[in-house]
């Protein structure tokens, strides 16, 4: 199997999968062991693909010629191909807890959920693979389109409600903004391939560069960067799995790794530093990440809280971005794997008290910790990573997004990191906290006579649901002590223009 | 005998569908009308490719009508142009009548849909007339055969509501005056160079130069046109018109009749007055701009408000017109080609919209929005269609609509229109408010009980399907239209610039 067999393969997996599973809709476990089956088939092509990267390959396919001169063409690079790894790891790992929580949570039409569920992937990645910008842009909107009705499943008017907020405010971005500035740039440098180096230096008037940046920044509404962030909150309306992959990693992730893309490979991160357009960024990103902490704080709802967390967290690396470094750029694309691997176990464990409590807010969990002890545990360990403690991965992320800030200057930017972990501590240790030691509340005279009695044995969530949180718990961990490899990959993110041939 | 025919086959576009036409009307109750009238369709859209074919590579057919050389004689004068358009109709008109077999049987009376298919062949006959002459004249003779048999059309809606008929009269009233106005503009360029031949008006339009006659003839043509292409403000005879027409009428006519009427728009604008001609330039900057502006955002607005589906689509129509008058008034090559390629684009995109919208009406016996609650559930095909062709019409990738707006944008980035660009996309956001408060209905909220609706037959999803497939299609590999269209702007920048340089 050649590299760009592979590449076509990994992308036609997840599509294949939907039809499969719409065929066997009225058989519930056979659809259910397609999607796992996928998953695994999926991340395996990816591992293989990784191989050959690592090795220097650099697999390329194009498919059609949409418009004179605009192809839809998929090209591997290192960042493309963390991404993809991690999207599709966690599809296994999601695959398995979805299994667990629909079923757990008697969710209806969960065949719909499924399909969607693997168009969204296919689209992910396919974002991660784009050897263009157009390309990019094709599939970030067939990730909005795809994800609609995942967050719509409810069919509750909040669930609509939600879903119409989401669906807005993405799509007003995107169109708005983000539209008008990938033509803008086919106008200027007539071209769109992710060029080392990028592309627009010498085709653009530098003082049009910051206003060209502002339309990306604020265009990729899935970098869910202040004030176009309110989506991902009314996302939370969604099934908890969906929450967990999509919003803590397919979506959110595919919103700053365009924004990462853009940044290296169509500005090119010297000239964004030689130009100071990225300047305003800086602190915008800033203030993003200390609001949306503060913010979650006073969140009471565990998920939007989460969610508060999530859209702090991704400016950390819009943030990496707009420092304009190589340091930057490596704490941003290791900050996708280490948040993605703390926020889907975050969420996960989210689920698992809905599933196994019924409890969906911060101040119900009290005296929670004793019944249900290996989701709280994991919970304070992907916490931890979150808060950037070693030993666990966000450690690393958070340290070289620091060595970023100094290599720049922006010494309040490091105080601001430091301040935002923290925010971290306070509203993330707060929830295992109060599980573990508060005294369980008086059962208040609940109308269900049976309710009221308390039970002191574990009362875990299904096993389909603890596994993966378990998984993705030592993961945390694992990453942590893996960052050497992982560090070696992202140098090799080309940030300087390849040498005239 | 191949060989005549070939050689004749510019004249057969039009005569075939019109002497068709009465025979039709001859073939009383039952099928065979309709069998015929589709044969024809077919005909005639099988000699439409042909002539594509043949221009596609640049080369211009002139036939003389009859022998009369022009310009005395009515030449039809076809590039690659009048062959998309002429393409675009005959296609249409080749999908809508298997599409009407079941749709104008549950509408209209067996004993007059004879007359219905006379009507149809008519309508068709006078669109592909306008869209092929190259006699300004004759633009006229057509533009009446069209909209004469438009007119009943729409009154046939009258079985189904009765306000058909007060919009059939309205239209008629509005689409004379536009008529009439288009007649008095060429009566006045004839009086200047006494001449109707389009070619031949051009270079003497040259010779003579600018005077008020002149401005005062353009003026007349430009607000005619108007009247016929449901040009904002221009637009009041539209949404009943569409809305009270049987379904597949309304289908025909949104797809074709304000796309021929842009076409006639295009031709006299840039082949007869010239690319260059100032007055031109001037009233379309000023005048036509923002109107087409206008358009895009009122009628987006209207339609958001709108309960029923079909009106929700008329205004959503207009709007599509402001984004054609839009790409024609930036005059540039770009600009011509968003407007040329958005004629194609459209006509697929609202044509598969108005199919579904008459499934809908056959099967739930309404078009109310709101009564069409949980429908995604009992007509599953249907639903998805109208979800594929709006997100066509809101412009997202992969579809027909993303390629129009690209270049809509593109020829405003180039001219350095930053709020035009902006404004367009803002456009687009009001469509997808439209064509999702239709999908939440659908699909989010539970059916009103105790009504059963079965999904449409297959002789109309099979239509609206094709033409939803060739958004798609067209929207992913979009290099022949493109190219076509790139080419008919070409052809209608360069001729008048080569006389206007010389």
């Amino acid at each position: 199997m050649t590299d760009a067999n592979a590449l076509l393969l990994a992308l036609s997996i997840p599509t294949v999968t939907m039809f499969l599973i719409a065929m066997s809709g009225s058989r519930p476990n056979i659809r259910d062991g397609i999607s796992i089956v996928a998953s695994i088939c999926t991340f395996a092509v990816v591992l293989r693909l990784l191989e050959s990267v690592m090795a220097g390959a650099r697999p390329s396919v194009t498919l059609v010629e949409v418009m004179p001169g605009l192809t839809i063409n998929f090209s591997i690079e290192p960042l493309g191909m963390l991404f993809a790894t991690v999207a599709s790891g966690l599809w296994i790992v999601t695959a398995i807890y979805s299994i667990g929580y629909m079923r757990g949570a008697q969710e209806k039409k969960q065949t719909r959920f499924y399909i969607c569920f693997a168009l969204a992937i296919a689209s992910a990645l396919a974002i991660a693979f784009s050897g263009n910008l157009f390309t990019l842009f094709i599939f970030y909107e067939v990730l909005t389109i795809s994800t609609y009705p995942l967050v719509a499943h409810k069919e509750t008017p909040e669930a609509r409600a939600g879903a119409r907020v989401y669906l807005g405010i993405l799509m007003t971005t995107s169109i708005l903004f983000l539209l008008v500035a990938v033509i803008w740039t086919w106008n200027l440098a007539g071209t769109m391939e992710f060029r080392a180096g990028g592309i627009l230096e010498g085709n653009i008037d530098p003082a049009y560069v910051p206003f060209l940046l502002a339309l990306f920044a604020f265009g990729i509404g899935k970098a869910a960067l202040m004030p176009f962030h309110r989506w991902l909150p009314a996302a939370m309306v969604a099934p908890t799995p969906v929450s967990a992959l999509l919003h803590a990693v397919a979506v959110v992730k595919a919103g700053v790794f365009t924004m990462l893309k853009v940044g290296t490979y169509i500005f090119g991160v010297g000239f964004l530093s030689k130009t100071g357009a990225s300047e305003w960024l800086v602190w915008v990103a800033g203030a993003s990440i200390l609001i949306a902490s503060i913010i979650a704080l006073t969140k009471d709802d565990l998920k939007a809280r989460l969610a508060y967390s999530t859209v702090s967290q991704l400016s950390y690396i819009t943030l990496g971005v707009a420092l304009a470094n190589q340091m930057g750029v490596i704490g941003g694309s290791m900050h996708i794997a280490m948040h993605a691997m703390g926020k889907i176990t975050l969420f996960m464990c989210a689920g698992a008290i809905y599933v196994a409590a019924h409890k969906t807010k911060v101040s119900e969990l009290d005296g929670l910790g004793p019944k249900m002890p290996v989701t709280f545990i994991c919970f304070t360990i992907a916490s931890l990573s979150i808060i950037g403690l070693p030993p666990f991965g966000g450690a690393w992320s958070k340290w070289y997004l620091l060595l970023a800030a100094a290599n720049a200057g922006q010494v309040v930017m490091i105080v601001v990191l430091m301040l935002s972990s923290l925010l971290n501590v306070a509203y993330l240790l707060a929830i295992p906290g109060r599980a573990f030691f508060a005294p369980p509340k008086k059962q208040v005279a609940h109308s269900l006579g049976a309710a009221a009695s308390p039970s002191d044995g574990i009362e875990e969530a299904p096993l389909f649901c603890l596994v993966p949180i378990c998984l993705t718990a030592i993961g945390c961990i694992v990453l942590f002590f893996a960052v050497g490899g992982l560090y070696e990959y992202l140098l090799s993110i080309p940030i300087l223009p390849e040498a005239a041939p | 005998m191949p060989g005549l025919i070939e050689a004749n086959l510019p004249a057969l576009q039009v005569v075939l569908p019109l002497v068709a036409a009465p025979i039709c009307a001859m073939l009383g109750k039952g099928s065979r009308a309709w069998a015929f009238a589709t044969l024809v369709a077919f005909l005639a859209f099988a000699i439409s490719i042909s002539l594509f074919i043949a221009t596609y590579g640049g080369q211009v057919i002139s036939y003389e009508m009859g022998g009369w050389a022009p310009p005395l004689g009515i030449e039809y004068r076809i590039d690659v142009l009048n062959a998309f358009v002429l393409m675009i109709v005959s296609g249409m008109a080749a999908l809508v009548l298997p599409y009407a077999h079941r749709s104008v049987a549950a509408e209209i009376p067996a004993e007059r849909q004879p007359f219905f298919y006379t009507a149809f062949l008519l309508c068709l006959t006078g669109l592909l007339g306008v869209a092929i002459t190259g006699d300004a004249f004759n633009v006229f003779v057509f533009l009446e055969i069209s909209s004469l048999s438009t007119y009943a059309l729409v009154a046939s809606g009258s079985w189904r509501n009765k306000r058909a008929l007060t919009a059939a009269y309205n239209y008629l009233i509005m689409g004379t005056v536009g008529a009439t106005f288009f007649v008095i503009g060429i009566g006045m360029i004839y009086m200047i160079t006494g001449t109707l031949n389009m070619a031949d008006l051009a270079t003497r339009i040259i010779e003579h130069g600018d005077s008020r006659t002149l401005r005062m003839g353009f003026v007349f043509i430009f607000i005619g046109v108007g009247l016929k292409l449901a040009m904002f403000p221009l637009h009041l005879w539209l949404p009943n018109a569409y809305t009270f027409a049987p379904t597949a009428v309304t289908a025909f006519v949104a797809a074709t009749a304000t796309k021929v009427a842009v076409y006639v728009l295009l031709r006299f604008m840039f082949t007869v007055f010239g690319f260059d001609y100032e007055f031109q330039a001037e009233t379309l900057k000023n005048v036509l701009l923002p109107v087409a502006l206008v358009a895009m955002f009122a009628a987006s607005l209207v339609a958001i408000f709108q309960d029923d589906l079909k009106r929700m689509l008329a205004y959503s129509s207009i709007a599509q017109i402001g984004y054609m008058l839009l790409g024609l008034a930036f005059l540039t090559h770009t600009g011509l080609m968003a407007t040329i390629v958005h004629l194609f684009n459209h006509a697929v995109t609202k044509g598969a919209l108005f199919m579904v919208a008459g499934c809908f009406i056959l099967s739930a016996g309404t078009s109310s929005i709101s009564s069409l609650r949980g429908i995604g559930r009992d007509m599953p095909w249907t639903t998805a269609a109208f979800v594929a062709g709006g997100m066509s019409l809101i412009g997202l990738p992969l579809t027909v609509g993303f390629i129009s707006k690209w270049y809509l944008v593109q020829a405003a980035l180039e001219l350095g229109w930053w709020p035009v660009a902006l404004l367009i996309m803002a456009s687009s956001l009001l469509a997808i408010v439209y064509v999702w408060r239709v999908v939440e209905a659908a699909y989010l909220k539970p059916a009103p009980e105790g009504v059963t609706r079965r999904e449409a037959p297959l002789s109309m999803l099979i239509p609206a399907w094709i033409l939803v497939g060739l958004s798609i299609w067209f929207g992913v590999s979009a290099t022949l239209t493109t190219t076509a269209a790139s080419r008919a702007a070409d052809v209608l920048i360069g001729s008048s610039q080569m006389l206007w340089e010389e």
